[in-house]
Order: C-alpha cells, then structure tokens, then sequence
C-alpha cells in the first residue's frame, strides 16, 4: 500500500506518494535524491544514515519514510545557510573530523542534534550523543575536536 | 612590493581540499551514482564451503518478470587475481566452489526487489568434498586439494637463514621461544563495496565506476575477465569511504556487474550489503607463529628464528606477498643478524584474505615486541634500553639487502618516554594499571610493483591554461587518506603558491595518467616526488617566459609565487602576466613529472621474493599504551596512548596526525575486540556488532609526536605516514596488561572473556599454591 507524505524536508515543504514500507532512508536517497546520508551496514549497526527528526537525531534506516508525516526532517544537505558550511560542518572540516568522509553525515547530524539540545557539552556528553556512529578512519579524537570546536563556532552565533 | 613572498603549506595543518563536499554531504561515493536507467545487481553466494559444482539452475529466475541478465561461471572461462603469477579466481565460480559465500551467479533486473527474489530462485547442485577451516587442516596429510595446482593446499612456503641461528642462540645470555595466535580481522571500512557498469553495446566499450584503491588493477582486470582491448575500458574512482587494503585489488563485485551489464546491454549498479563486504574479505589472516630470540645480558639481539602460519583462505590474492612481507620485515627495524624464517601461506575454505593496512608485518612485530618485552623483563632490563641496544646505524643495507636511509626510531623512543612520563611513572602506578611500550615501521611504497612493467612508478601532469589556473591529473586514488590535499600542496608549495590557485582531477582513466594506486604506503612518496618534478617543470617553463617578457636572463629570475622578477629593485610581473606570456609560445601548457625508484631500493636476490620489503624510505614508530585492567570483570581500559611517528617531514600535519591517530586504533580494534569467526566456514560475525568495532567510549586519547628524520628521497623529505603505527599498539597494549596485571596474552583479540579466565586461573593456581 501507499500514501501521501506530507512533511518538511530541510525546511521545504513536501509532498510524495510512499509506500508503506519504504524506509527513510531509502526515500531519502532514491526517490528524493539526497545522497548525503549514507547506507553503512544492513540495518542499525553503523548511525552512517542518522539524520534529525523534528531536532532528534535517529537512524533513517530503522525509520519508515510514512512515519514522517506532519514532521521536520534534517539531512546533512540542510544544514548550511546561504552556501556556507554550518559549524558542526565547519567543525568536521576544519579539524578533520572527516578522513573518508562516508560516516561524516552520520557524524554531522547527531553532533547537530546534540549543539541544538546543548550548546555546551561536555566531552563525556559528546560521547554519549556519537556512541552508536562508528568511524573507521579517525580513531575519534579528531572528531572528539571538531565537536568541540563546533560548539565554540556556535556559542560565536554560527549555526550548528 | 616588499610584502610579496612565496605562499608555503608544506609542514602546516591544512584542511583536505575535498573536505567541503564531504562534511555538506554532496560527495558522491558509487552507491549515490543513482539514475532512472540503471539495473540493479545482485549476487547468488555458494551454501557450501568445498564442493564440486554439477549444476546452477536459473531456469526460474530468468522468467521472473524483470529480469534481464542472468551471469554464471558459464559466461566467463577468464581468471584474475592482483599478483601476475597467481591470476587463478573466477568472478564466478566455475566446476568448484571453494568457500561459503563464493559467488556463482549474479542477476541484472529492474529494481532491487526483483534482483533479491531472483537470486532466491537459483538453484544449485553439487557434490560435496570435506572441507578445511584452519592450516592446520588443510595441511593435514590426507587433505584435499583447494586448487589442483597447489596440492598439499600451501600457496606458498618461504625458508631463508641468513648468518647462523645455531651459532646466534650459542652466543645468546637468554634465549626464549613463545607462540602467538593473532585473530583474522577485517578492514570494514565504512563504505560498503559497489559498482556501476555502463555497457555500450554499440560501441563494444565498457565504464566502470568501482569503490577501489587501484583503479588501474581494475581496468586490467577488467580487459582480462572481459576479453575486450584495455582501450575499451574507462574505470571511474569516484569518492571512495575508506579500504584499508581490502581495495588493493579487483575484486569480484567489480568485474560481476561488468559481465552483467554487458549481457543486459545496459548499466548496471551492485551494492552489496554489509555482510557480503564481510564475505568479500581480504581482511588480515589468521596467524600461528612461532617465536625465538636469543639476547646477551645487555640487550643486544643475537639470533630470531621466526616460524609463522598464515590461513589464507579460498584464493591466492596477495598471498604471496604477505607471507613474503612477514618474514622480510623483521628485519629494518633493527640490527639483526642470524634470522631463520620459515612461512607458510595455506590455502583453506574461508574467503580469501588480503593486504589489510601494515600488511604481513603486523602479527609477526607483534610477536617479536612481546617476546623481546618478556625477556627484558627477565633480564631485569628496561625495555627502552633494550630498543636502543639493537639499534640500526643508519644508512645501511639490512642483510637482506634493504636500503635504510633516514632512521628516526631512536627520537621516536625519546619523544613517547618523555611524553608518557615513563621513567617516573613505570612501575608506581596504581593496582590495576599498566605501561606497555613497543615499536614498529614500514614502507613507503614497494620499490617493485606487483605487476611491473618497466613504466615510472608515478607520473603526474599539470595543464595551466589562459584563466592563470593549475590543473593537477594524477591516477593516485584518494580514498580518505588525503592523497589529493598532498599533492596539491606539494604543487603549489613548489610554485610558491596558494593551494586554491590548484585543483586536482583524479580518478578518471580516459583523463588522468595511470597510476598503480593507493596502497603499501606509495603515493606520498611516490606521487608526492612525480609532482614536485611536474611543478619544477612548469616553473622553468614559467621562468623561461618571463625572462623573456623581462628581458633577462633565466638564471636571474626570482619565483615569489603570484610575482616573478629580476632583481630586488625590479616590480615584476604579475602570475597572471607571466602566463599570459608563457602561453604565446606555445598555447595551452601541460608538463608531466615522472618518479621511479632507485635499483638499490629494490632487495636482494638472497631467497626468492627477497624483493618484497624493498623501499624507498621506511617510517617508524614507536608507542606507549597505558591501561587499566578491572580484575573483578576483565576488561581493560586503554586511559592513553602516545605514538611518535617518523614521517621524515610532515607535509600536512593534520592528516599525518589523523592517519597516526588512525593507525593506532586500527590497531586497538585488532588487539582488544575484533576477530572474524567461523562456524563451519559461514562467516558468524558478518556485521559491525559482532564484529566488535571500538565506539567512540572505548576509544582514548592518542597523542601523536611527529619525527622528522628528513628522508634524502623522499619528497620534501617525507615518508608514509598511514600503516607504520599500526602494529606497534597490539604488543604495547599486552606488554601494558603484562605490566598492570602480570599476565601474558600471546593470543589475540585480548577480549575481557580470556582476561577473566587467565585471572580466575591464576586465582585458582595461588589457592592450590603455586604451580
């Protein structure tokens, strides 16, 4: 079966016929063409797909695409303003929180999700908000960095 | 004027030039090549683990309705494999499959649903043969062969003693024998394996998009598997997320959906799921070895004799080479004489594994640490001390002929013993807590490529155009490691430019100049010194061009970067004028820099393969890991790591600190939790909460001191800086647990499970009273 999804998407309103058992991720990625969150493993091992749900980051691959009706929907793509990179993207790419960058996405939207609930996290909460992401590249503590960077863009007015 | 000065960026933390599009999410890896066109692959996998086959029935799932190409082992008689003298893998299994989860047919249909119930509609018929899921099984007497070529199931066996072991353990004050078992792991880089084939029947040609380290190996794959002219082939790298080394050859998935998409007449996309990357393999073998070193009373190495069993899987890959690499690079570390090595590469029922990051060195340093930590231990010596007893006199030829040049272990040494604190700390920390030290190195690229062909190593070009830009085109592949961020500096560095005046198109074979790939450590070395020939070539050109515009003389021409002038007092020309000037000659500019390495680098002739470990420039490291182990659960906590890494000169040091920081985790996940097991030869840990990856709470600080030993070839003076710090973290955490607790793991992973059990055996020992 299949319904009408009405949601906003990176702040755009939307609408699309889904079925029923579609996943986010799969939505976002092939009917919608937003590439950026990525498919790591076979389903919720990895966070390589996380993305925000009305600020809360979740796993689009655990997700059903119908569930999201009448929510707010943050991929990767939707972070910058006018262009620039946000400060959790500004974060990742200047102390390079991103080596390969596939699990980036993953990475970038839960640290949003974590600045958008606390703007100040502790190095011990920044753990907890990144502990279901895997990175295979970075051994984490230049992502530990660029999160803490982020966080000090942000308190400087950037956008998270 | 006067403020006008080159632009450098070598030696500074520079942000990846392609960071940008990866953090925005606009990069695009294979499985986002998504377009209304393409079929969707899939792949049928062998049940059975050994077995002849008698029959792949796809009777029933050629009539599903989208289906519109069935492959098996009947649409290709071709073989490949990475090594010339080992091309023996069939994409598709033909008359044998040799291990569970082996492909054997392979569907192109409308969408990924029909592809899946497809393949669930394939049949197959066979004849089970016993089946041999360890070495020493398949090295059993009565053992069946794998592959008729190699009875006995050995892919390869390596002997060589060079000097006198007998008369080396003679001389020895102290001589020990241990033996080591280290787990297979797998690179399970973050980006599982995809292809994208386009056919274009019309033409009879053939672009492959594939998520691989050696686009080049591809494309020669690719004219083998296809038996089409390697004009006909266009291999495409886009962005590619991580490989480890499970990418440093063609691999099944990419030459399946070639032979599919050339049946379907179309293109063709296979993603394949986590598990079958699993299965996919060419992880780091398991590994039995047997250990002696023989030392006098001060430290100093007398005799190794080092036995070392690699279960290699289904298929040759680089099997060869890694058995090689495992007894070559016990030596170039340090001062060995009297070294006896004995290896055999087996052939089992498992998939096949491969050149995993540190490839072939990293089990045996991790032996060869532990043994030597042990015995210091014994001798009451500091394992420092010990070190720097056996140290290289640098430059030197290893008695198997390998070149050392710059040699930075013994500042590796001093930098973590300050940094760790260790003299003050070492032995009076609290119950429960531990220092461990160890050391290790590797090459910056094998001075002999596994397919030689007499071509430069590397070669680069550079276009420079109307519009003042520079167009870097390398084949070097950029899989994460910032390959392309180098090589861009090194470009501009030369110019005395910014790097935004430079941008760089890789990855691409109708475009950019072959390249051999990203593995072994090479392309920085190798890349890196055919770019800065590249870029001194352009500058000759632009020199050239503006002592004409100037006129004066060549030799009188000052370089500053976007000014070029003769003499102090001249106010020059404009970059922009100068290229302009440049171009009148001749239009368009393009210069090409090539790099081959020098034959001194290439080992000897003292055993066969004694080529392999031959470089140009090796890297080492040196680390200390410091632990808490929690006697009541067994689990250890790794509380911080330091590692000094000698990359000769860090041309970028934010990404020599992120690959060392990288490395040295990579190393954790192998030492402390990950282990590929089997259950009669079906992969059981097949996904990334079995197979235990460390998550960002299990992971420490790791502070990483950078050594400059300033290599004489190496560009800028630079050597690898993404594989040698692997190895040293699995013997400096054991001999850290050895430290904390007094107990010795010689068996990897150290998972809390075998701590719990050796503190409850030693608990059970005192109560019986010793013994």
């Amino acid at each position: 079966m299949a319904g009408i999804l009405e949601f906003t998407l990176n702040g755009r309103r939307r609408g699309d016929a889904v079925p029923d058992n579609l996943l986010l991720l799969d939505y976002l990625r092939e009917v919608v063409g937003l590439t950026g969150t990525k498919t790591g493993c076979d389903g919720g091992e990895c966070g390589a797909c996380t993305v925000l749900v009305d600020d809360e980051p979740r796993l689009s691959c655990l997700t059903l695409a119908a569930a999201m009706a009448g929510r707010r929907v943050d991929t990767v793509e939707g972070l910058g303003r006018d262009g620039r990179l946000s400060a959790v993207q500004r974060g990742f790419h200047e102390k390079l929180g991103a080596q390969c960058g596939y699990c980036t996405p993953g990475f970038v939207m839960a640290s949003a999700g974590l600045l958008r609930r606390n703007p100040r996290p502790s190095e011990d909460e920044i753990k907890e908000a990144l502990g279901s992401n895997i990175c295979r590249c970075t051994g984490y503590v230049k992502i530990i960095e660029a999160v803490k960077y982020a966080a000090e863009l942000a308190a400087q007015g950037a956008a998270p | 004027m006067n403020d006008i000065a080159p632009v450098h960026s070598i030696g500074g933390y520079v942000p990846m030039v392609d960071g940008p599009e990866k953090v925005a999410g606009r990069a695009k890896y294979t499985a986002d090549l998504i377009r209304p066109d393409l079929l969707a692959g899939r792949i049928f996998r062998s049940p059975y683990a050994h077995a002849e086959i008698l029959e792949v029935d796809v009777t029933a799932a050629a009539r599903l309705p989208g289906v519109k190409a069935i492959v098996t082992g009947a649409d290709c008689d071709k073989t490949f494999g990475v090594l010339p003298i080992a091309r023996c893998e069939h994409p598709l299994a033909r008359d044998k499959v040799r291990y569970r989860g082996e492909p054997v047919a392979a569907v192109a249909a409308v969408d990924d649903a029909t592809a899946r119930k497809a393949v669930e509609l394939i049949r197959m018929k066979v004849h089970e043969l016993p089946a041999y899921y360890t070495a020493a099984a398949a090295l059993a007497p009565a053992a069946v062969a794998l592959h008729a070529r190699r009875p006995g199931n050995i892919e390869r066996d390596v002997l060589f003693e060079l000097g006198s072991v007998e008369d080396g353990f003679a001389a020895a004050d102290l001589v020990r024998e241990a033996t080591y078992n280290c787990a297979e792991v797998c690179q399970n880089q973050m980006e599982m394996h995809a292809a994208l084939a386009e056919y274009d029947a019309e033409r009879e040609r053939i672009t492959d998009h594939a998520s691989t380290q050696v686009p080049y190996y591809v494309h020669l794959m690719l004219a083998q598997i296809l038996d089409l002219d390697m004009s006909r082939i266009r291999v495409i790298k886009p962005h590619v997320g991580g490989g480890f080394g499970c990418r440093t050859e063609a691999l099944n998935v990419e030459l399946i959906t070639a032979l599919l998409a050339r049946k379907a007449g179309g293109s063709v996309r296979t993603v394949i799921t986590r598990e079958e990357t699993f299965i996919t393999h060419r992880g780091r073998p398991e590994t039995d070895i047997r250990l002696k070193i023989g030392l006098s009373r001060d430290g100093r190495i007398t005799a190794v004799e080092c036995e070392c069993d690699q279960r290699g899987g289904a298929h040759s890959g680089y099997g060869v080479v890694t058995i090689l690499y495992s007894g070559s690079m016990l030596y170039a570390i340090y001062d060995l004489h009297n070294v006896k090595y004995i290896g055999r590469r087996v052939l089992t029922n498992t998939p096949p594994c491969g050149a995993f990051r540190g490839h072939g060195t990293v089990d045996v340093r991790f032996a060869f640490e532990s043994l030597l930590d042990q015995m210091a231990r014994e001798l009451g010596l500091d394992p420092f001390a010990v070190r720097r007893a056996n140290l290289l006199a640098a430059p030197t030829f290893t008695d198997n002929d390998l070149m050392v040049n710059s040699y930075g272990l013994p500042q590796c040494l001093d930098w973590v013993e300050t940094a760790s604190g260790w003299r003050a700390r070492k032995g009076s920390l609290a119950r429960g807590k531990g220092l461990g030290m160890a050391c290790s190195h590797y090459i910056s690229g094998a001075s002999k490529p596994v397919n030689w062909t007499g071509e430069p190593h590397a070669t680069v070009k550079l276009k420079l155009d109307f519009d003042g830009s520079i167009v870097l085109f390398t084949g070097a592949a950029e899989i994460g490691q910032g390959s392309s961020t180098v090589l861009v500096q090194t470009v501009a560095e030369v110019l005395g430019l910014d790097i935004s005046r430079i941008r760089i198109v890789s990855g691409d074979s109708d475009v950019v100049p072959k390249d051999n790939g990203s593995y072994s450590s090479r392309v920085t070395f190798m890349v890196g010194n055919a770019a800065i020939a590249a870029a001194q070539n352009l500058k000759s050109l632009l020199v050239a061009a503006a002592a004409r515009k100037l006129d004066a003389d060549p030799g009188d021409v000052e370089c500053l970067g976007e000014v070029y002038r003769a003499g102090a007092q001249d106010k020059g020309l404009s970059f922009q004028e100068v290229v302009t000037a440049a171009l009148a000659e001749a239009g368009t500019i393009t210069v090409t820099g090539n790099y081959s390495t020098i034959p001194e680098s290439h080992g000897g002739k003292k055993y066969r393969g004694a080529a392999i470990g031959g470089t140009m420039g090796y890297s080492y490291s040196a680390q200390v890991v410091e632990v808490s182990v929690d006697e009541d659960t067994g689990v250890v906590s790794v509380d911080k790591v330091w590692v000094a890494h000698d990359c000769g000169k860090a041309l970028n040091r934010l990404t020599v600190e992120g690959q060392v920081q990288g490395s040295v985790w990579m190393g954790m996940g192998q030492a402390m939790s990950e282990e590929a097991a089997y259950h009669d030869g079906l992969l059981v840990t097949a996904n990334m909460l079995d197979y235990r990856v460390p998550t960002i709470f299990d992971s420490p600080p790791i502070e990483v001191g950078i050594v400059e030993s300033d290599d004489p070839h190496g560009p800028f003076g630079a050597k690898e800086a993404g594989e040698g710090s692997l190895a040293a973290f699995l013997p400096a955490l054991t001999n850290a647990i050895a430290d904390a607790i007094g107990v010795r793991f010689n068996d990897l992973p150290v998972t809390p499970d075998r701590v719990f059990a050796a503190l409850g055996k030693r608990r059970r020992a005192t109560l019986d009273g010793g013994d």
